[in-house]
């Protein structure tokens, strides 16, 4: 068995790990190593060759491949090795990684501290629970555009895509424009999941008609798919009969929701949180165990891969920190889901924070006019007011140091006041 | 294409497998015709995986007899096999005095068929056995000789096992006639071609009556009953050791809540009779009704865990017992018919019973020799950290994990493909390997198993099918597809 020691190990290459390991080596750390289970760098983004990347970041629009190309080409100047083809089978608490790689074998490694950088997943249509047959032509939107753009196949020709996320919205005009026809995009809730943009640009723009408030409740077709049944739901998202409509397909995409990949957290005995399907972490984006990070889409799932970048960078100096042995032992503040707000991370903070702290959190409902407010055993001590707040958008309030200025225990409430 | 042999199995699901190994054993042409692209593809693959004590049918009939000497017989073949399989045991529980009148009964009927262990169990003492068990119930039948084992990898090595002693599997060839030659023959007439057969089987499942009615003047009538499920995710915590089952009714062993071998929790079935024999969809009703009964023995259950659904078709004929044997006024023709549960359990059985009457019918002799079939490697989800560096320090391949959720290789795959019946389709792999079968259901690793399948074929990626037939993954690739409109991006 392959043994071998380094300073940070980061589980994955894609915009997350790559920015982590950036922010790690800037911050004075050699001796990190980059772990991925793809043929080459960049996760996710090599197969989104749409543009829009980078806008708050780089101040321009860059294709997927694009964005992740500059963070691979910064890591390849710093050095920074990227083993790919591996895949982590392993993460343990005293900070034991074991991987497996048909070059390099079976490896132990042995590192001060880990960044888990894993990304997330998509829904399966088993979580969904839609009845009907198990034909071929179901897909998750992603596992399409990995055909398209990745494979250059095509998974159909009549396409309807349940969910209104990102990627099915994306994946409606890229089946489009490859010449397939997209006959509805199909959400149960009474408003997209997805980013306002990309329902202009495209749903709107190629007329592909959204059905809010509908579902798809049966699923024809024994060998390959032949059409879906979609229906309206009531408040209480049951299917509402006499509204039926039937579609002949013979591809259905699924775009319902991701979820943080964190079965190596789990078995690393990192507490997860209920509300994010992503670890338990503090302000520097430590989990439960010492020494273990987390950031990027394992944490929480992000809208815009920029922000995922900037949470990864303030994750590798953190990480960065920690291997210089600069963390100091501390108390925590509680952080807790108030009215209109879930998912907030981080869900603690130590009293020792001298930063700015960025509280993260998906608004549960359309809220319009509304402030987020920051609570401390019921007293307010920040508030963030805006035109709208949707739970497709994760919403953002930042902490200044003198916030917290003589807090250090107790619990911290984020929720929103309609107006 | 027209073939002779000696012997024709109509059906490669458990039963036809385990008559085809019997058969491999003796000085015999055996074809096995199967409808679809691959072996266990009806009920086989979609039933509780349960090796059924024997406490349930009643003493006398045929499904009691097969079944408790099919149960016998399960732990030494699972184990020549390498087929999963664990002794969990069960209870059978009741909320109420009708139901303990009932538990009294199975009781006695179990006692009957000579199941070994039975006895009846008061609520405390089923709750501390299974502590997720419902605090409604009143008592509990305890049955400790019940076993889980996973059916389609039982028909699986069965198959592999018979074709490595020479027995010929031909896929994706329904029947589409029957009938018997002048010469005390008969014909099987497929979309294939036709095969003549001194003797024919009918392990044909759902289709099983229908077969037997084109040869034999008695009538016989099906019910094609419908058992929907749900499938929990084996990375959840798993609340139950036992196979719980709720009190059975005319129409089955009702609701039941069981690990899989695999570490899966599995709720179901329903037992709805439906006229399309083929007709496997899942319904809205029937998920709900499994989830509001599976409720009622499990309180804890969450959907949340749920990674997929499915459903079986039993083939249970009006009888009501199985019909195993040579059929009268049809010299040569042999059957297998109405094998729903506990047909699993009772099928080794069937396969060592039915084999010896055809063997005596043609006066076959035995083979001096039988190839044995080689023991499979541990699955590497199982493995050590030892095991695996061995492993791919032996073969790179294992260094390749194409299945993310349930940590299954490409070496795995590649072997999956190239087993004597091979597996040529995403779900022929899925459940050789468990590549597809974890939570994100394949999400991840799909293209990657079509693409493996394609090299070690050598079809075009467009070929590869979810499940035989026209299951095609892809409608085509970006060049041959939309090609004007594709010139505008």
């Amino acid at each position: 068995m392959n043994e071998r020691f380094v300073n940070i190990l980061i589980v994955g290459a894609g915009p997350a790990g790559l920015a982590a390991a950036i922010s790690a080596r800037e911050n004075g750390i050699t001796s990190i190593l980059i772990v991925e289970r793809e043929n080459e760098p960049g996760g996710i983004l090599r197969q989104c060759i749409h543009n829009g990347f980078g806008l708050h970041r780089f101040k321009e629009e860059l294709t997927g491949p694009e964005y992740a190309q500059r963070d691979i080409d910064r890591v390849t100047e710093l050095g920074i090795p990227v083993e790919c083809s591996t895949m982590v089978l392993s993460v343990s608490p005293d900070l034991t990684v074991t991987c497996i790689s048909s070059s390099k074998g079976f490896q132990v490694i042995h590192a001060k501290a880990v960044v888990l950088a894993m990304g997330c997943r998509e829904r399966p249509r088993g979580a969904l629970c839609t009845p009907g047959t198990r034909c071929a032509g179901i897909y998750s939107a992603g596992t399409a555009q990995r055909f398209v753009n990745l494979e250059g196949c095509m998974p159909g020709k009549r396409v309807v895509i349940l969910g209104s996320g990102d990627i099915g919205l994306i994946m409606a005009r890229r089946m489009t424009l490859q010449g397939a026809k997209v006959l509805a995009c199909v959400e149960i809730m009474p408003y997209s999941s997805g980013l306002n943009r990309n329902i202009v640009q495209c749903l709107e723009d190629y007329d592909i008609p959204l059905y809010l408030s509908h579902t798809v409740t049966d699923i024809r077709g024994r060998e390959r798919l032949e059409g879906v049944t979609v229906s309206a739901v009531d408040e209480n998202r049951m299917p509402v009969p006499g509204t039926e409509i039937e579609f002949d397909c013979d591809t259905l995409l699924l775009s319902c929701g991701l979820i943080p990949e964190n079965e190596l957290t789990s078995a690393a005995g990192i507490a997860i949180s209920p509300a994010t399907s992503g670890a338990i972490v503090d302000e520097t984006f430590c989990t439960g165990v010492p020494g273990i990070f987390a950031c990027g889409n394992v944490l929480h799932v992000h809208d815009l891969v920029d922000y995922v970048s900037d949470e990864s960078f303030k994750a590798g100096a953190a990480a960065a920190a920690y291997v210089r042995g600069g963390r100091t032992e501390s108390s925590f503040i509680a952080v807790r889901d108030g009215d209109g707000v879930r998912g907030t991370v981080p869900q603690k903070i130590r009293a020792a924070a001298d930063q700015p702290v960025s509280l993260m959190f998906r608004p549960a409902a359309v809220y319009r006019n509304s402030a987020a407010v920051v609570d401390w055993d019921g007293k307010e001590i920040c508030r963030k007011k805006a035109m709208i707040f949707t739970p497709g958008e994760m919403a953002l309030v930042t902490l200044k140091a003198e916030d917290l200025r003589g807090i250090s225990g107790g619990t911290l409430t984020v929720r929103i006041e309609r107006s | 294409m027209r073939s002779e042999s000696d012997i024709l199995i109509i059906g490669s699901g458990i039963t036809g497998c385990a008559v085809a190994r019997e058969l491999s054993r003796y000085n015999a042409s055996v074809i096995v015709l199967e409808r679809e692209s691959d072996v266990a593809e009806g009920a086989t693959k979609a039933n509780s995986g349960i090796v059924h004590a024997g406490y349930d049918a009643f003493p006398g009939t045929r499904k009691a007899r097969y079944n408790i000497l099919g149960a016998s017989m399960y732990p030494a073949l699972c184990k020549e096999l390498g087929v999963p399989y664990r002794r969990n045991g069960a209870l059978v529980i009741g909320f109420d005095e009708a139901d303990r009148a009932t538990i009294e009964n199975l009781l006695a009927r179990g006692k009957a068929n000579g199941v070994r262990g039975l006895e009846i169990l008061e609520r405390d003492e089923a709750l501390r056995l299974e502590p997720a068990l419902s605090p409604d119930v009143l008592c509990a039948l305890s049955v400790p000789e019940s076993a889980i084992v996973s059916p389609y990898e039982m028909a699986f090595a069965l198959a592999d096992d018979a074709a490595l002693n020479g027995v010929s599997f031909r896929f994706n060839e329904p029947v589409r006639d029957v009938s018997a030659l002048p010469d005390g023959r008969y014909a099987v007439v497929t979309d294939a071609g036709s095969c003549v057969c001194r003797v024919l089987i009918n392990c044909a499942g759902a289709s099983g009556a229908e077969i037997h009615n084109r040869l034999s003047s008695e009538r016989l009538e099906m019910v094609h009953r419908r058992g929907q499920y749900y499938l929990l995710d084996r990375a959840d915590p798993q609340p139950f050791t036992r196979t719980v089952f709720q009190c059975p009714s005319v129409m089955g062993k009702g609701v039941l809540v069981t690990p899989t071998v695999h570490g899966n929790l599995l709720l179901g079935p329903t037992a709805e009779d439906i006229d399309d024999p083929l007709d496997t969809a899942t319904t809205a009703g029937g998920l709900s009704e499994v989830l509001a009964k599976a409720f009622r023995t499990w309180p804890g259950l969450s959907v949340r865990s749920n990674i997929t659904n499915f459903s079986g078709i039993r083939a249970h004929l009006t009888g009501d017992d199985f019909i195993v044997g040579p059929c009268d006024g049809c010299p040569g023709y042999f059957e297998a018919i109405g094998i729903e549960s506990p047909g699993l359990s009772s099928a080794p059985a069937i396969g060592a019973e039915l084999s010896g009457m055809v063997a005596a019918w043609l006066h076959l002799s035995r083979k001096e020799k039988t190839v044995p079939l080689p023991r499979r490697p541990k699955p590497f989800h199982d493995m050590t950290d030892e095991e695996r560096a061995r492993a791919v320090q032996a073969d790179p391949s294992y260094g390749q994990i194409v299945c993310r959720c349930e940590t299954v290789t490409e070496a795995e795959i590649r072997a999956a493909i190239r087993r004597p019946v091979g597996a040529y389709s995403i779900d022929a792999v899925k459940r050789r390997t468990r590549a597809g079968m974890g939570r994100c259901q394949g999400g991840f690793c799909m293209p990657r198993v079509a693409a493996i399948i394609a090299e070690e074929t050598g079809l075009p990626l467009q070929e590869i099918t979810k499940n035989g037939g026209a299951s095609r993954l892809l409608s085509g690739t970006l060049s041959s597809f939309g090609k004007e409109n594709a010139d505008h991006e």
